[in-house]
Protein backbone atom coordinates (compact mmCIF):
# COMPACT_ATOMS: atom_id res chain seq x y z
CA UNK A 1 0.00 0.00 0.00
CA UNK A 2 1.21 3.62 -1.02
CA UNK A 3 1.88 6.32 1.66
CA UNK A 4 -0.90 8.66 -0.57
CA UNK A 5 -3.19 5.53 -0.02
CA UNK A 6 -2.61 5.37 3.91
CA UNK A 7 -3.45 9.41 4.13
CA UNK A 8 -6.60 8.60 2.66
CA UNK A 9 -7.64 6.39 4.66
CA UNK A 10 -6.82 7.73 7.94
CA UNK A 11 -8.74 11.08 6.99
CA UNK A 12 -11.21 8.61 6.55
CA UNK A 13 -10.86 7.96 9.38
CA UNK A 14 -11.55 10.97 11.06
CA UNK A 15 -14.71 11.95 10.20
CA UNK A 16 -16.46 8.40 10.52
CA UNK A 17 -14.71 8.08 14.28
CA UNK A 18 -15.74 11.40 15.04
CA UNK A 19 -19.16 10.87 17.47
CA UNK A 20 -20.43 14.16 17.33
CA UNK A 21 -19.26 15.74 13.72
CA UNK A 22 -20.39 19.83 13.16
CA UNK A 23 -23.45 18.41 10.72
CA UNK A 24 -25.63 16.89 13.67
CA UNK A 25 -25.05 19.29 17.03
CA UNK A 26 -28.53 19.58 18.22
CA UNK A 27 -28.23 21.56 20.92
CA UNK A 28 -32.01 20.27 22.26
CA UNK A 29 -29.44 17.83 24.09
CA UNK A 30 -27.50 19.85 26.42
CA UNK A 31 -29.32 21.70 29.10
CA UNK A 32 -26.07 24.12 30.12
CA UNK A 33 -28.43 26.00 32.92
CA UNK A 34 -25.76 28.51 33.40
CA UNK A 35 -27.52 30.93 35.26
CA UNK A 36 -28.00 28.40 38.38
CA UNK A 37 -24.47 27.18 37.75
CA UNK A 38 -23.18 31.09 37.75
CA UNK A 39 -25.19 31.54 40.80
CA UNK A 40 -23.49 28.55 42.74
CA UNK A 41 -20.52 29.75 42.09
CA UNK A 42 -21.36 33.14 43.75
CA UNK A 43 -22.77 31.51 46.98
CA UNK A 44 -19.49 29.23 46.93
CA UNK A 45 -17.38 32.41 46.54
CA UNK A 46 -19.01 33.98 49.66
CA UNK A 47 -19.36 31.16 51.72
CA UNK A 48 -15.37 30.71 51.33
CA UNK A 49 -15.33 34.42 52.00
CA UNK A 50 -17.50 34.24 55.37
CA UNK A 51 -15.32 31.32 56.65
CA UNK A 52 -12.08 33.62 56.47
CA UNK A 53 -13.58 36.62 58.09
CA UNK A 54 -14.88 34.44 60.60
CA UNK A 55 -10.95 33.46 61.25
CA UNK A 56 -9.90 37.27 61.18
CA UNK A 57 -12.42 38.68 63.25
CA UNK A 58 -11.82 36.13 66.10
CA UNK A 59 -8.19 36.98 65.94
CA UNK A 60 -8.86 40.50 65.72
CA UNK A 61 -11.09 40.33 68.75
CA UNK A 62 -8.33 38.64 70.94
CA UNK A 63 -5.54 40.88 69.81
CA UNK A 64 -7.39 43.65 70.75
CA UNK A 65 -8.80 42.27 74.11
CA UNK A 66 -5.04 40.83 74.97
CA UNK A 67 -3.53 44.59 73.82
CA UNK A 68 -6.68 46.17 76.00
CA UNK A 69 -5.55 44.26 79.12
CA UNK A 70 -1.48 44.15 78.75
CA UNK A 71 -0.43 47.40 76.45
CA UNK A 72 -0.94 49.48 79.91
CA UNK A 73 2.02 47.54 81.78
CA UNK A 74 4.18 47.16 78.56
CA UNK A 75 7.43 48.93 79.15
CA UNK A 76 11.15 48.38 79.39
CA UNK A 77 10.98 48.12 83.14
CA UNK A 78 8.63 45.11 82.68
CA UNK A 79 11.33 43.37 80.20
CA UNK A 80 13.82 44.02 83.14
CA UNK A 81 12.40 42.98 85.85
CA UNK A 82 12.12 39.77 87.80
CA UNK A 83 8.74 38.51 89.24
CA UNK A 84 7.73 39.20 92.26
CA UNK A 85 4.67 38.92 94.56
CA UNK A 86 4.12 42.39 93.94
CA UNK A 87 2.18 43.54 90.54
CA UNK A 88 3.49 46.54 90.44
CA UNK A 89 7.08 45.66 90.30
CA UNK A 90 6.99 41.99 88.61
CA UNK A 91 8.97 41.86 85.20
CA UNK A 92 8.90 39.01 82.16
CA UNK A 93 13.20 39.04 82.47
CA UNK A 94 13.57 34.97 83.36
CA UNK A 95 10.66 34.22 81.20
CA UNK A 96 11.51 35.97 78.01
CA UNK A 97 15.20 35.17 78.05
CA UNK A 98 14.01 31.24 78.73
CA UNK A 99 12.19 31.38 75.77
CA UNK A 100 15.32 32.68 73.71
CA UNK A 101 17.33 30.45 74.76
CA UNK A 102 14.92 27.63 74.08
CA UNK A 103 14.09 28.79 70.79
CA UNK A 104 17.46 29.07 70.04
CA UNK A 105 18.70 25.67 71.01
CA UNK A 106 15.88 24.33 69.64
CA UNK A 107 15.95 25.43 65.92
CA UNK A 108 19.97 24.79 66.23
CA UNK A 109 18.88 21.25 67.05
CA UNK A 110 16.33 20.65 65.66
CA UNK A 111 16.63 22.05 61.96
CA UNK A 112 19.79 20.11 60.59
CA UNK A 113 18.02 16.85 62.54
CA UNK A 114 15.09 17.68 60.45
CA UNK A 115 16.53 18.68 57.10
CA UNK A 116 18.70 15.65 57.38
CA UNK A 117 16.16 13.34 57.76
CA UNK A 118 13.94 14.85 55.17
CA UNK A 119 16.62 14.50 52.48
CA UNK A 120 17.80 11.10 53.35
CA UNK A 121 14.22 10.14 53.23
CA UNK A 122 13.55 12.27 49.70
CA UNK A 123 17.05 11.56 48.04
CA UNK A 124 18.62 8.47 49.36
CA UNK A 125 16.25 5.77 51.23
CA UNK A 126 14.70 5.28 47.89
CA UNK A 127 11.35 3.50 48.53
CA UNK A 128 11.76 0.83 51.04
CA UNK A 129 9.79 -0.69 53.70
CA UNK A 130 12.12 1.01 55.96
CA UNK A 131 11.48 3.90 54.34
CA UNK A 132 7.95 3.36 54.59
CA UNK A 133 8.12 2.47 58.69
CA UNK A 134 9.99 5.62 59.27
CA UNK A 135 7.44 7.76 57.33
CA UNK A 136 4.34 6.09 59.04
CA UNK A 137 6.06 6.95 62.54
CA UNK A 138 6.89 10.51 61.74
CA UNK A 139 3.29 11.33 60.79
CA UNK A 140 2.35 9.49 63.70
CA UNK A 141 4.67 11.47 65.55
CA UNK A 142 3.42 14.92 64.26
CA UNK A 143 0.02 13.94 66.22
CA UNK A 144 1.26 13.02 69.94
CA UNK A 145 0.01 15.47 72.37
CA UNK A 146 2.51 18.06 73.70
CA UNK A 147 2.35 16.42 77.00
CA UNK A 148 3.58 13.32 75.98
CA UNK A 149 6.67 14.65 74.86
CA UNK A 150 7.07 16.38 78.19
CA UNK A 151 6.93 12.77 79.67
CA UNK A 152 9.36 11.64 77.45
CA UNK A 153 11.67 14.68 78.12
CA UNK A 154 11.24 13.67 81.62
CA UNK A 155 12.52 10.37 81.61
CA UNK A 156 14.85 10.47 78.79
CA UNK A 157 16.65 13.72 79.27
CA UNK A 158 16.00 14.99 82.28
CA UNK A 159 16.69 11.85 84.26
CA UNK A 160 18.50 9.09 81.92
CA UNK A 161 20.50 11.78 80.38
CA UNK A 162 20.82 13.56 84.00
CA UNK A 163 20.32 16.64 82.41
CA UNK A 164 18.08 18.29 85.65
CA UNK A 165 15.47 20.80 84.69
CA UNK A 166 18.10 22.55 82.82
CA UNK A 167 17.22 24.59 79.65
CA UNK A 168 18.99 21.81 77.58
CA UNK A 169 16.33 19.60 78.32
CA UNK A 170 13.55 21.84 78.01
CA UNK A 171 15.51 22.87 74.33
CA UNK A 172 15.61 19.07 73.25
CA UNK A 173 11.87 18.49 75.07
CA UNK A 174 10.77 21.01 72.28
CA UNK A 175 12.85 19.67 69.41
CA UNK A 176 11.58 16.63 69.60
CA UNK A 177 8.17 17.89 69.43
CA UNK A 178 8.89 19.60 66.71
CA UNK A 179 10.84 17.69 64.59
CA UNK A 180 8.10 15.57 62.97
CA UNK A 181 6.52 18.70 61.73
CA UNK A 182 10.03 19.88 60.42
CA UNK A 183 10.85 16.70 58.73
CA UNK A 184 7.52 17.05 56.99
CA UNK A 185 7.63 20.44 55.90
CA UNK A 186 10.98 19.81 54.53
CA UNK A 187 10.16 16.55 52.68
CA UNK A 188 7.58 18.20 50.79
CA UNK A 189 9.41 21.38 50.20
CA UNK A 190 12.16 18.98 48.40
CA UNK A 191 9.23 16.94 46.71
CA UNK A 192 8.56 20.24 45.05
CA UNK A 193 12.13 20.39 43.00
CA UNK A 194 11.12 19.13 39.93
CA UNK A 195 12.78 15.68 39.39
CA UNK A 196 13.94 17.23 35.75
CA UNK A 197 16.27 19.50 37.47
CA UNK A 198 17.67 16.09 39.39
CA UNK A 199 18.09 14.72 36.62
CA UNK A 200 19.69 17.24 34.70
CA UNK A 201 22.33 17.69 37.58
CA UNK A 202 23.27 13.36 37.35
CA UNK A 203 23.31 14.23 33.36
CA UNK A 204 26.41 16.00 33.42
CA UNK A 205 27.94 13.49 35.90
CA UNK A 206 27.04 15.18 39.57
CA UNK A 207 26.98 13.00 42.52
CA UNK A 208 23.94 12.52 44.63
CA UNK A 209 25.54 14.82 47.46
CA UNK A 210 26.44 17.14 44.67
CA UNK A 211 22.78 17.08 43.04
CA UNK A 212 21.44 17.85 46.62
CA UNK A 213 23.83 20.28 47.73
CA UNK A 214 23.85 22.50 44.65
CA UNK A 215 20.13 21.73 43.40
CA UNK A 216 17.96 20.33 45.30
CA UNK A 217 18.69 21.85 48.61
CA UNK A 218 18.87 25.67 47.80
CA UNK A 219 15.69 25.16 45.96
CA UNK A 220 14.03 23.85 48.83
CA UNK A 221 15.34 25.76 51.14
CA UNK A 222 12.60 28.65 51.15
CA UNK A 223 9.69 26.14 51.74
CA UNK A 224 12.25 24.74 54.43
CA UNK A 225 12.47 28.11 56.22
CA UNK A 226 9.18 28.31 56.01
CA UNK A 227 8.65 24.96 57.49
CA UNK A 228 11.31 25.46 60.65
CA UNK A 229 9.59 28.62 61.29
CA UNK A 230 5.91 27.63 61.84
CA UNK A 231 7.47 24.64 63.47
CA UNK A 232 9.41 27.09 66.15
CA UNK A 233 6.09 29.30 66.71
CA UNK A 234 4.69 26.17 67.58
CA UNK A 235 7.03 25.07 70.38
CA UNK A 236 7.70 29.02 71.44
CA UNK A 237 3.71 28.72 72.75
CA UNK A 238 4.02 25.31 74.56
CA UNK A 239 3.89 25.33 78.60
CA UNK A 240 2.79 21.79 78.97
CA UNK A 241 5.94 19.66 78.31
CA UNK A 242 8.36 22.54 79.74
CA UNK A 243 5.93 22.08 82.95
CA UNK A 244 6.32 18.49 83.02
CA UNK A 245 9.86 18.46 82.73
CA UNK A 246 10.11 21.24 85.63
CA UNK A 247 10.64 24.21 83.96
CA UNK A 248 10.32 26.59 87.54
CA UNK A 249 7.40 28.81 87.55
CA UNK A 250 9.27 31.38 89.85
CA UNK A 251 12.98 32.04 89.17
CA UNK A 252 14.84 35.33 89.14
CA UNK A 253 17.49 34.90 87.40
CA UNK A 254 18.59 34.22 83.63
CA UNK A 255 20.07 30.86 82.41
CA UNK A 256 23.93 31.66 81.69
CA UNK A 257 24.41 27.96 80.56
CA UNK A 258 23.07 25.40 79.21
CA UNK A 259 22.73 23.26 81.96
CA UNK A 260 20.86 26.30 83.90
CA UNK A 261 17.57 26.21 85.26
CA UNK A 262 15.03 28.20 83.14
CA UNK A 263 11.46 29.47 82.83
CA UNK A 264 9.61 30.53 79.45
CA UNK A 265 6.98 33.23 79.05
CA UNK A 266 4.06 30.67 78.66
CA UNK A 267 4.69 29.36 82.08
CA UNK A 268 4.90 33.05 82.85
CA UNK A 269 0.98 33.60 81.44
CA UNK A 270 -0.14 30.51 83.50
CA UNK A 271 1.69 31.51 86.53
CA UNK A 272 0.31 35.09 86.85
CA UNK A 273 -3.13 34.07 85.05
CA UNK A 274 -3.83 31.65 88.18
CA UNK A 275 -3.64 34.47 90.44
CA UNK A 276 -7.10 35.97 91.60
CA UNK A 277 -5.77 39.82 91.43
CA UNK A 278 -6.50 41.90 88.14
CA UNK A 279 -3.42 43.40 88.09
CA UNK A 280 -1.39 39.66 87.22
CA UNK A 281 -4.22 39.26 84.59
CA UNK A 282 -2.84 42.71 83.22
CA UNK A 283 0.60 41.23 83.41
CA UNK A 284 -0.45 37.99 81.99
CA UNK A 285 -1.87 39.68 79.01
CA UNK A 286 1.45 42.19 78.79
CA UNK A 287 3.59 38.66 78.59
CA UNK A 288 1.24 37.72 75.50
CA UNK A 289 2.04 40.37 73.54
CA UNK A 290 5.77 39.80 74.03
CA UNK A 291 5.18 36.26 73.00
CA UNK A 292 3.58 37.79 69.76
CA UNK A 293 6.04 40.14 69.26
CA UNK A 294 8.35 37.79 69.62
CA UNK A 295 6.45 35.59 66.85
CA UNK A 296 6.21 37.99 64.51
CA UNK A 297 9.71 38.46 64.30
CA UNK A 298 10.51 34.98 63.92
CA UNK A 299 8.44 35.14 61.00
CA UNK A 300 9.97 38.64 59.85
CA UNK A 301 13.12 36.35 60.00
CA UNK A 302 11.72 33.81 58.05
CA UNK A 303 10.63 36.26 55.21
CA UNK A 304 13.97 37.83 54.68
CA UNK A 305 16.12 34.57 54.81
CA UNK A 306 13.76 33.55 52.34
CA UNK A 307 14.18 36.36 50.32
CA UNK A 308 17.56 36.07 50.02
CA UNK A 309 17.85 32.50 48.99
CA UNK A 310 15.05 32.95 46.33
CA UNK A 311 16.82 35.72 45.07
CA UNK A 312 19.76 33.73 44.16
CA UNK A 313 18.00 32.01 41.55
CA UNK B 1 15.55 -10.25 10.34
CA UNK B 2 19.29 -10.18 10.49
CA UNK B 3 19.52 -8.36 7.49
CA UNK B 4 17.55 -5.74 8.13
CA UNK B 5 19.84 -4.71 11.16
CA UNK B 6 23.06 -3.57 9.89
CA UNK B 7 26.55 -3.21 11.27
CA UNK B 8 27.86 0.20 10.26
CA UNK B 9 31.57 0.69 8.95
CA UNK B 10 33.82 2.16 11.34
CA UNK B 11 34.75 2.54 15.00
CA UNK B 12 31.84 1.75 17.35
CA UNK B 13 31.45 3.74 19.90
CA UNK B 14 27.82 2.61 21.44
CA UNK B 15 26.69 -1.09 21.45
CA UNK B 16 24.56 -3.32 23.06
CA UNK B 17 24.14 -7.04 22.92
CA UNK B 18 20.50 -8.32 23.83
CA UNK B 19 19.81 -5.65 25.86
CA UNK B 20 16.51 -5.42 27.22
CA UNK B 21 15.02 -3.10 29.90
CA UNK B 22 12.40 -3.95 32.48
CA UNK B 23 9.86 -1.92 34.07
CA UNK B 24 8.60 -4.57 36.97
CA UNK B 25 7.26 -7.25 34.96
CA UNK B 26 6.78 -5.33 31.58
CA UNK B 27 9.49 -5.62 28.56
CA UNK B 28 10.00 -2.26 27.66
CA UNK B 29 13.34 -2.60 25.39
CA UNK B 30 13.44 -6.41 24.07
CA UNK B 31 16.82 -7.68 23.18
CA UNK B 32 17.86 -5.35 21.50
CA UNK B 33 21.52 -5.41 19.31
CA UNK B 34 22.26 -2.43 17.65
CA UNK B 35 26.25 -0.85 16.90
CA UNK B 36 26.16 2.98 16.88
CA UNK B 37 29.35 4.17 15.01
CA UNK B 38 31.76 7.01 16.07
CA UNK B 39 31.12 10.22 15.22
CA UNK B 40 27.89 9.52 13.14
CA UNK B 41 24.76 10.79 13.88
CA UNK B 42 22.13 7.94 14.45
CA UNK B 43 18.19 8.41 15.02
CA UNK B 44 16.11 6.42 16.70
CA UNK B 45 12.40 6.52 15.61
CA UNK B 46 9.11 4.66 16.38
CA UNK B 47 5.80 5.23 17.66
CA UNK B 48 5.08 6.53 21.25
CA UNK B 49 6.05 3.95 23.33
CA UNK B 50 8.13 1.81 22.29
CA UNK B 51 11.15 2.11 24.21
CA UNK B 52 13.28 4.91 22.41
CA UNK B 53 13.84 6.90 25.19
CA UNK B 54 14.45 4.06 27.84
CA UNK B 55 16.96 2.24 25.16
CA UNK B 56 18.43 5.77 25.23
CA UNK B 57 18.61 6.07 28.31
CA UNK B 58 20.64 2.80 28.88
CA UNK B 59 23.35 4.21 27.32
CA UNK B 60 24.06 7.10 30.02
CA UNK B 61 23.14 4.76 32.83
CA UNK B 62 19.85 7.09 33.41
CA UNK B 63 17.67 4.21 33.92
CA UNK B 64 19.47 3.62 37.42
CA UNK B 65 17.33 6.64 38.97
CA UNK B 66 14.18 4.96 37.08
CA UNK B 67 12.77 3.57 40.43
CA UNK B 68 11.98 -0.31 39.31
CA UNK B 69 13.97 -0.27 36.43
CA UNK B 70 15.71 -2.90 35.24
CA UNK B 71 18.46 -3.66 32.37
CA UNK B 72 19.79 -7.14 30.94
CA UNK B 73 22.06 -7.73 28.30
CA UNK B 74 24.91 -5.60 28.09
CA UNK B 75 25.64 -2.47 26.71
CA UNK B 76 29.29 -1.09 25.63
CA UNK B 77 31.30 2.00 25.35
CA UNK B 78 34.52 1.87 23.22
CA UNK B 79 34.00 -2.01 24.30
CA UNK B 80 33.72 -1.51 27.55
CA UNK B 81 30.69 -2.54 29.55
CA UNK B 82 28.57 -0.12 31.01
CA UNK B 83 27.30 -2.05 33.49
CA UNK B 84 30.05 -3.57 34.85
CA UNK B 85 31.15 -3.49 38.25
CA UNK B 86 34.05 -1.11 37.82
CA UNK B 87 31.93 1.08 36.16
CA UNK B 88 31.63 4.49 38.01
CA UNK B 89 27.80 5.89 35.91
CA UNK B 90 28.77 9.58 37.51
CA UNK B 91 32.24 8.88 35.15
CA UNK B 92 29.81 8.04 32.08
CA UNK B 93 27.65 10.54 32.27
CA UNK B 94 30.49 13.21 32.08
CA UNK B 95 31.39 11.08 29.14
CA UNK B 96 28.30 10.59 27.51
CA UNK B 97 26.20 13.86 27.86
CA UNK B 98 22.47 13.99 27.42
CA UNK B 99 19.92 17.13 26.53
CA UNK B 100 16.37 16.12 27.38
CA UNK B 101 12.83 16.17 25.30
CA UNK B 102 11.75 19.12 27.68
CA UNK B 103 14.17 22.04 28.12
CA UNK B 104 15.67 21.80 31.42
CA UNK B 105 17.74 24.45 32.64
CA UNK B 106 18.37 24.80 36.46
CA UNK B 107 16.82 27.81 37.97
CA UNK B 108 20.26 29.53 37.66
CA UNK B 109 21.97 32.58 36.24
CA UNK B 110 22.75 31.68 32.05
CA UNK B 111 26.41 31.20 33.22
CA UNK B 112 25.82 29.08 36.32
CA UNK B 113 23.87 26.63 34.16
CA UNK B 114 27.24 25.86 31.65
CA UNK B 115 29.33 26.31 34.68
CA UNK B 116 27.89 23.93 36.73
CA UNK B 117 29.39 20.78 34.84
CA UNK B 118 33.35 22.08 34.71
CA UNK B 119 32.87 22.90 38.05
CA UNK B 120 31.68 19.50 39.39
CA UNK B 121 34.11 17.80 37.42
CA UNK B 122 37.23 19.62 38.44
CA UNK B 123 37.51 21.33 35.42
CA UNK B 124 41.17 22.84 35.54
CA UNK B 125 41.08 25.50 32.60
CA UNK B 126 39.70 29.12 32.31
CA UNK B 127 36.01 28.77 33.23
CA UNK B 128 34.77 32.22 31.28
CA UNK B 129 36.17 30.89 28.56
CA UNK B 130 34.81 27.20 28.82
CA UNK B 131 31.03 28.92 29.07
CA UNK B 132 31.68 31.06 26.43
CA UNK B 133 32.83 28.58 24.32
CA UNK B 134 29.94 26.37 24.88
CA UNK B 135 27.34 28.79 24.21
CA UNK B 136 29.64 29.86 20.77
CA UNK B 137 29.40 26.12 19.97
CA UNK B 138 25.40 25.69 20.72
CA UNK B 139 24.95 28.92 18.75
CA UNK B 140 23.72 30.83 21.61
CA UNK B 141 26.65 32.86 22.63
CA UNK B 142 25.69 36.20 20.32
CA UNK B 143 21.39 36.38 22.33
CA UNK B 144 22.99 36.01 25.47
CA UNK B 145 26.50 37.08 25.81
CA UNK B 146 24.97 40.63 27.54
CA UNK B 147 23.34 39.40 30.16
CA UNK B 148 25.15 35.95 31.27
CA UNK B 149 24.16 36.70 34.93
CA UNK B 150 20.73 36.66 33.89
CA UNK B 151 18.24 34.08 35.38
CA UNK B 152 17.84 31.08 32.45
CA UNK B 153 14.41 30.75 32.93
CA UNK B 154 13.58 33.96 31.36
CA UNK B 155 15.07 32.62 28.12
CA UNK B 156 12.40 31.58 25.22
CA UNK B 157 12.02 27.71 25.30
CA UNK B 158 14.54 27.44 22.19
CA UNK B 159 17.18 29.35 24.05
CA UNK B 160 16.69 27.04 26.96
CA UNK B 161 17.12 24.39 24.61
CA UNK B 162 19.97 25.42 23.06
CA UNK B 163 21.40 26.43 26.49
CA UNK B 164 20.59 23.25 27.84
CA UNK B 165 22.72 21.51 24.79
CA UNK B 166 25.85 24.04 25.66
CA UNK B 167 25.42 22.72 29.60
CA UNK B 168 26.17 19.64 27.96
CA UNK B 169 28.92 19.70 25.73
CA UNK B 170 30.77 22.33 28.48
CA UNK B 171 31.83 19.21 30.26
CA UNK B 172 33.09 17.81 26.73
CA UNK B 173 31.26 14.81 26.41
CA UNK B 174 32.79 11.76 23.84
CA UNK B 175 28.60 11.00 22.86
CA UNK B 176 25.43 13.38 22.91
CA UNK B 177 22.32 11.34 23.63
CA UNK B 178 19.15 13.69 22.85
CA UNK B 179 15.81 12.66 23.64
CA UNK B 180 13.55 14.50 21.02
CA UNK B 181 15.65 17.89 21.21
CA UNK B 182 13.11 19.58 18.53
CA UNK B 183 9.60 18.31 19.84
CA UNK B 184 8.64 21.62 21.96
CA UNK B 185 10.05 24.40 19.74
CA UNK B 186 9.06 26.18 16.79
CA UNK B 187 10.92 25.41 13.38
CA UNK B 188 13.28 28.03 13.45
CA UNK B 189 14.99 27.05 16.50
CA UNK B 190 14.73 23.47 15.64
CA UNK B 191 16.11 24.45 12.09
CA UNK B 192 19.16 25.87 14.76
CA UNK B 193 19.27 22.73 16.24
CA UNK B 194 19.21 20.61 13.62
CA UNK B 195 22.41 23.08 11.88
CA UNK B 196 23.80 22.61 15.38
CA UNK B 197 23.89 18.72 15.19
CA UNK B 198 25.47 19.08 11.88
CA UNK B 199 28.27 20.54 13.61
CA UNK B 200 28.40 18.20 16.12
CA UNK B 201 29.43 15.10 14.73
CA UNK B 202 32.82 16.41 13.32
CA UNK B 203 33.90 15.79 17.34
CA UNK B 204 30.95 13.96 18.50
CA UNK B 205 28.58 10.76 18.10
CA UNK B 206 25.01 11.85 18.82
CA UNK B 207 22.11 9.63 19.25
CA UNK B 208 19.45 11.35 18.04
CA UNK B 209 15.25 10.14 19.39
CA UNK B 210 12.59 12.23 17.32
CA UNK B 211 9.25 11.55 16.18
CA UNK B 212 9.77 14.28 13.12
CA UNK B 213 10.42 12.39 10.05
CA UNK B 214 12.23 14.82 8.04
CA UNK B 215 13.94 15.57 11.24
CA UNK B 216 15.75 12.09 11.34
CA UNK B 217 16.52 11.94 6.96
CA UNK B 218 18.15 15.77 7.33
CA UNK B 219 20.39 14.89 10.68
CA UNK B 220 21.07 11.69 10.61
CA UNK B 221 23.40 9.42 8.63
CA UNK B 222 22.16 6.12 9.93
CA UNK B 223 18.08 5.30 11.77
CA UNK B 224 17.22 2.79 13.88
CA UNK B 225 13.56 1.61 13.92
CA UNK B 226 11.92 0.36 17.53
CA UNK B 227 8.50 -1.55 16.99
CA UNK B 228 6.51 -2.43 20.89
CA UNK B 229 10.45 -2.52 22.42
CA UNK B 230 12.41 -4.20 19.26
CA UNK B 231 14.42 -2.93 17.19
CA UNK B 232 13.29 -4.03 13.98
CA UNK B 233 15.54 -2.26 11.11
CA UNK B 234 18.51 -0.22 11.38
CA UNK B 235 20.76 0.77 8.29
CA UNK B 236 21.70 4.02 6.21
CA UNK B 237 18.96 6.66 6.82
CA UNK B 238 18.72 6.74 2.71
CA UNK B 239 17.45 3.10 2.40
CA UNK B 240 15.54 3.20 5.77
CA UNK B 241 13.31 6.15 4.09
CA UNK B 242 13.17 5.14 0.55
CA UNK B 243 13.55 1.62 0.86
CA UNK B 244 13.32 -0.08 4.04
CA UNK B 245 12.76 -4.06 4.16
CA UNK B 246 10.60 -4.38 6.91
CA UNK B 247 7.01 -4.03 5.75
CA UNK B 248 6.65 -2.60 9.56
CA UNK B 249 9.16 0.10 8.72
CA UNK B 250 7.57 1.47 5.70
CA UNK B 251 4.44 1.46 7.22
CA UNK B 252 5.55 3.51 10.26
CA UNK B 253 7.64 5.90 8.11
CA UNK B 254 4.29 6.08 5.56
CA UNK B 255 2.13 7.39 8.04
CA UNK B 256 0.28 4.14 8.67
CA UNK B 257 0.94 3.86 12.30
CA UNK B 258 2.72 5.66 14.74
N1 LIG C 1 9.32 4.88 34.66
C1 LIG C 1 8.58 3.95 34.02
N2 LIG C 1 7.90 3.04 34.73
C2 LIG C 1 7.15 2.11 34.12
N3 LIG C 1 7.03 2.00 32.79
C3 LIG C 1 7.69 2.88 32.02
C4 LIG C 1 8.50 3.91 32.60
N4 LIG C 1 9.03 4.64 31.61
C5 LIG C 1 8.58 4.10 30.46
N5 LIG C 1 7.78 3.04 30.69
C6 LIG C 1 7.11 2.20 29.69
O1 LIG C 1 8.07 1.71 28.83
C7 LIG C 1 7.64 1.77 27.48
C8 LIG C 1 8.64 2.56 26.65
O2 LIG C 1 8.66 3.90 27.11
P1 LIG C 1 9.59 4.99 26.46
O3 LIG C 1 9.46 6.21 27.26
O4 LIG C 1 10.95 4.43 26.30
O5 LIG C 1 8.91 5.17 25.05
P2 LIG C 1 9.29 6.18 23.88
O6 LIG C 1 9.54 5.35 22.68
O7 LIG C 1 10.37 7.09 24.30
O8 LIG C 1 7.93 6.97 23.71
P3 LIG C 1 7.71 8.49 23.32
O9 LIG C 1 7.99 8.60 21.88
O10 LIG C 1 6.27 8.72 23.63
O11 LIG C 1 8.63 9.31 24.17
C9 LIG C 1 6.27 2.40 27.50
O12 LIG C 1 5.32 1.38 27.35
C10 LIG C 1 6.17 3.04 28.85
O13 LIG C 1 4.86 2.97 29.32
MG1 LIG D 1 10.47 9.19 24.81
Amino acid sequence: MSGGDARQRCSGCAVAGGAHPAAQRDERRFRPRLRARARFGVVFQAVTLVATLIGVVVLAVLLADIIADGSGRLSSDFLRHNPSYLASRAGLRPALFGTIWLMLITAVVAFPLGVGTAIWLEEYAGDTRFKRLIQMNIANLAGVPSIVYGILGLAVFVRAFALGRSVLAGALTLTLLILPVIIIAAQEAIKAVPGSIRLAAYALGATRWEAVRHHVFPLALPGILTGTILALSRAIGEAAPLLLIGALAFIDFVPGSLTDQFTAIPIQIYNWVSRPQQPFQELAAAAGIVLLILLLGMNAIAIVLRNRYSRKH
Amino acid sequence: MSQSIITPPGNVELETRDLSVLYGPTRAVKHVSIRIPDRKVVAFIGPSGCGKSTLLRCFNRMNDLVPGARVEGAALFQGRNLYGGDVDPVDIRRRIGMVFQKPNPFPKSIYDNIAFGPRINGYRGNLDEQVERSLRHAALWDEVKDRLDQSALALSGGQQQRLCIARALAVEPEVLLMDEPASALDPIATQKIEELIYQLKQDYTVVIVTHNMQQAARVSEYTAFLYLGELIEYGPTEEIFTNPREERTESYITGRFG
